[in-house]
C-alpha cells in the first residue's frame, strides 16, 4: 500500500500563548516546536502498523518553510521512509490542501491520512479540502482502522456513539485517538532518519481564501471563590443565586 | 444578505447546536435551512421559531457522507444564491465545513464564537481556547462554522415553509456497518452540565460517584486523559487539548491537577468548580469556585446538597 501522511508543526503544549506585532503574529520567542501530536501519535503509527503488516510505503508531507525540517527528520525516525516538504508558508487551510492534493494527485497513494486537528488552530480542515479537491471519499474522527485488501473498515466518531463504516481505497482519513498508541524513536530510527529522502518541491500558484488578521486573549479570570469542604450547601447557593448555572 | 444554515438531523432530531446556527444565521440575513434527516416536516417548520424562514430536507441522504452533504450544501447554495453558509462544528460539521469550503472556493472561519465582528471579521477559538483569532474571509462567498454553545438560542415566535429538494447527492461513499450507541443519557460533546474525575479518584470503582452527581444534576461525565488511558474510562470521555474540548454552562473537576492540556479544553466552560484536597493544585488558579477537599467526602455531599436543592425549585 502507498500512505501519504500530512505532517504539520505545533507549538510544544506547554508553550505561553502571546502574540506580537501589535497582535497580529505568534509570539515564537522561546516556543518549541513539535510533530502535531494526532498526526505523530495516530496518523503516522497507523500508517506504519499497515505498512508493516500488509508492505508498501509511507511518506510524509509537509506545507513548510526549512525551519520544519526538525519535526519532519522525527517522523522519519519514527519510521516513514521519505519525507515531502512543499516550501512554502501554511497560513491558509485551503492552500496548505491544495498544495498537498496537488502533489499527492500524481503519487498514486491509497490512503491520505490526516491528524484529526493540528492543536494550534484546531480547524480541522486540511483532510476535508484535500479529499474534495482530489474527488475521494473522507473519513473523519476515525479511531480505528483495518485493511482488508481494498476495503476498510473504519470506526469513527459519531453524535452519541461510534459507527463502522466501510469505504474502498483511494480515501482521505483523520484520525483521533485510539488509532493507534504512541511510539518513540529509538537511536537506530534517529540515525537513519539523517540519510532518508526529503524532497523539497515548490508551491503551485494557488490563492488564500482566509487571513488571520490579528488575535486577542481571552480577559483573565477572577479568583476562585473558597467554599468550606463542610459547607458544600453554601457552594449549591452561590452556583443557583450568584453563577445562574443550576 | 442571503443565508443558508446546514443542519445534521440524521438523528431524527434537532439538536441544540442546530437551534444556535439557525439563531446566528438568522441575525446575518435571511435565512433558508438545508438538511437531510429522517425528520417530519413539524419539527423542520418549527426551526422558524429561531428565525429560518424556508427549510429545503433531501430525505434520500440515509447516511453521513461527507460527499454527499457536500453535494446537497453546493446545490442549495446554487439554488438560493445564498452568499453566506453557517455549519455547526459538531461531529459532522468538521467533516463537511472544509469539504463545502474546497467545493465552492468559498473562504471557512473555523470555530467562530460570536457574529461577525463590524469589519465583518471572525472571532474564532485558536490555540486549544487559550486565544481568539481573527479572521477576514477573501471571497464574497462565506462560510462560517460555529462552535457549539457559544451563543444562545433565540426564538422569535415564526414557523418555516418546508420543501422537498433535490440536492443531488449521488450515491454515498460510505457503508454503514453497526452503530454502537454511546451509553448514558447526556452526550459530552453537547451537554451544558458536566462531571468531571481524574487520576485523584484512584480507580475505576470509585466513578460511582461522579456518575450519582452527574445523574442529580443531569449532566455528562467527562475525565483527564491519564484517566482515559488506563482504561478506567472510555476514550470518549477524554477532554483536554488531545481529547474533546467542551463549552458546558458548568464544569466539575474532581481530582483533577488542572494541567494546562486540560485546561484547554475546558477552558471555555462557563463557571469551573474544582475539588482538590491539595490547596496548591493549578486548577484552582482557573476556577471560579473551589472546595479544597477530598473528593470521596466532597463529592457524596454535593450530590446530596443538589438533590435537596431539586427537591425545593
Ligand atoms: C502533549 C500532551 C497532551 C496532553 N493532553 C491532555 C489532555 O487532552 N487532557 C488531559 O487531561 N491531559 C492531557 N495531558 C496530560 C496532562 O499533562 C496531565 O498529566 C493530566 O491532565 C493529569 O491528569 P490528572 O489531573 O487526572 O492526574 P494528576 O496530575 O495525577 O492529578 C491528580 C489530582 O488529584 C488530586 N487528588 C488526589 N486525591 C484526591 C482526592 N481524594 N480528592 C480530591 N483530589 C485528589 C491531586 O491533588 C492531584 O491534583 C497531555 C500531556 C501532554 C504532554
Amino acid at each position: 500500500m502507498k500512505l501519504l501522511v500530512c505532517i504539520s508543526k505545533a507549538p510544544d503544549t506547554t508553550s505561553k500563548i502571546d502574540f506580537t506585532d501589535n497582535n497580529t503574529k505568534f509570539n515564537e520567542a522561546g516556543v518549541q516546536y513539535i510533530v502535531n501530536p494526532y498526526d505523530e501519535w495516530y496518523a503516522l503509527v497507523r500508517a506504519l502498523e499497515l505498512k508493516e503488516t500488509l508492505g508498501g510505503s509511507v511518506t510524509t508531507i509537509t506545507v513548510g518553510n526549512a525551519g520544519d525540517d526538525a519535526i519532519i527528520r522525527k517522523a522519519l525516525a519514527i519510521g516513514a521512509d521519505d519525507a515531502v516538504r512543499i516550501n512554502a508558508e501554511a497560513n491558509d487551510a485551503y492552500y496548505t490542501a491544495f498544495q498537498i492534493a496537488e502533489y499527492a494527485k500524481a503519487g498514486g497513494f491509497d490512503i491520505v491520512f490526516t491528524g484529526k486537528e493540528t492543536i494550534n488552530y484546531n480547524g480541522s480542515q486540511v483532510g476535508g479540502m484535500i479529499a474534495e479537491i482530489m474527488g475521494l471519499p473522507y473519513i473523519s474522527l476515525a479511531e480505528k482502522l483495518d485493511m482488508n485488501g481494498s476495503t476498510a473498515t473504519i470506526n469513527r466518531e459519531m453524535k452519541g456513539g461510534i459507527e463502522v463504516v466501510e469505504v474502498n481505497t483511494p480515501f482521505v482519513i483523520s484520525a483521533a485517538k485510539g488509532m493507534a498508541e504512541q511510539r518513540i524513536p529509538n537511536m537506530r530510527g534517529i540515525m537513519a532518519a539523517r540519510t532518508k529522502p526529503l524532497q523539497v518541491v515548490e508551491p503551485v500558484a494557488c490563492d488564500e481564501l482566509t487571513t488571520f488578521t490579528s488575535y486577542s486573549l481571552p480577559p483573565a479570570k477572577s479568583a476562585c471563590k473558597y467554599v468550606d469542604a463542610d459547607n458544600v450547601a453554601e457552594l449549591v447557593n452561590l452556583l443557583h443565586t450568584e453563577a445562574k448555572v443550576i | 444578505m442571503s443565508v443558508l444554515v446546514y443542519i445534521d438531523t440524521l438523528g431524527g432530531n434537532i439538536a441544540k447546536n442546530a437551534m444556535e446556527a439557525v439563531t446566528y444565521g438568522s441575525k446575518i440575513g435571511s435565512t433558508t435551512v438545508v438538511t437531510n434527516g429522517p425528520i417530519s416536516n413539524d419539527a423542520l417548520a418549527s426551526l422558524g421559531n429561531y428565525g429560518a424562514s424556508k427549510v429545503l430536507v433531501d430525505r434520500s441522504i440515509t447516511v453521513n457522507d461527507s460527499s454527499q452533504i457536500t453535494n446537497l450544501i453546493a446545490t442549495a447554495v446554487e439554488s438560493t444564491g445564498a452568499d453566506t453558509v453557517i455549519i455547526s462544528l459538531d461531529l459532522t460539521g468538521r467533516a463537511v465545513a472544509s469539504r463545502v469550503s474546497a467545493r465552492l472556493k468559498a473562504g471557512l472561519a473555523v470555530g467562530a464564537i460570536a457574529l461577525p465582528e463590524g469589519d465583518g471579521h471572525i472571532k474564532v477559538n485558536v490555540f486549544s481556547g487559550k486565544a481568539y483569532g481573527h479572521v477576514k474571509i477573501n471571497t464574497a462567498k462565506k462560510i462560517i462554522a460555529l462552535t457549539p454553545n457559544s451563543i444562545p438560542v433565540e426564538t422569535t415566535g415564526g414557523s418555516a415553509a418546508v420543501e422537498d429538494f433535490n440536492g443531488n447527492a449521488g450515491a454515498s461513499t460510505v457503508i454503514v456497518k453497526e452503530v454502537k450507541k454511546q451509553e448514558g443519557d447526556v452526550l459530552l460533546p453537547e451537554a451544558e452540565l458536566v462531571v468531571s474525575g481524574g487520576r485523584g479518584l484512584k480507580g475505576p470503582e470509585n466513578w460511582g460517584m461522579v456518575e450519582d452527581l452527574a445523574k442529580v444534576l443531569g449532566a455528562a461525565t467527562a475525565c483527564s486523559r491519564p484517566v482515559a488511558d488506563i482504561g478506567w474510562r472510555p476514550h470518549h470521555e477524554h477532554v483536554g487539548q488531545t481529547g474533546v474540548a467542551i463549552r458546558p454552562n458548568l464544569y466539575i473537576a474532581a481530582g483533577i491537577s488542572g494541567a494546562i492540556q486540560h485546561l484547554a479544553g475546558v477552558n471555555g466552560s462557563k463557571v469551573i468548580v474544582v475539588i482538590n484536597t491539595d490547596p496548591e493544585a493549578p486548577f484552582f488558579k482557573a476556577a471560579d469556585y473551589g472546595i479544597v477537599g477530598d473528593a470521596f467526602d466532597v463529592l457524596p455531599k454535593l450530590k446530596a446538597e443538589i438533590e435537596k436543592f431539586k427537591a425545593q425549585n
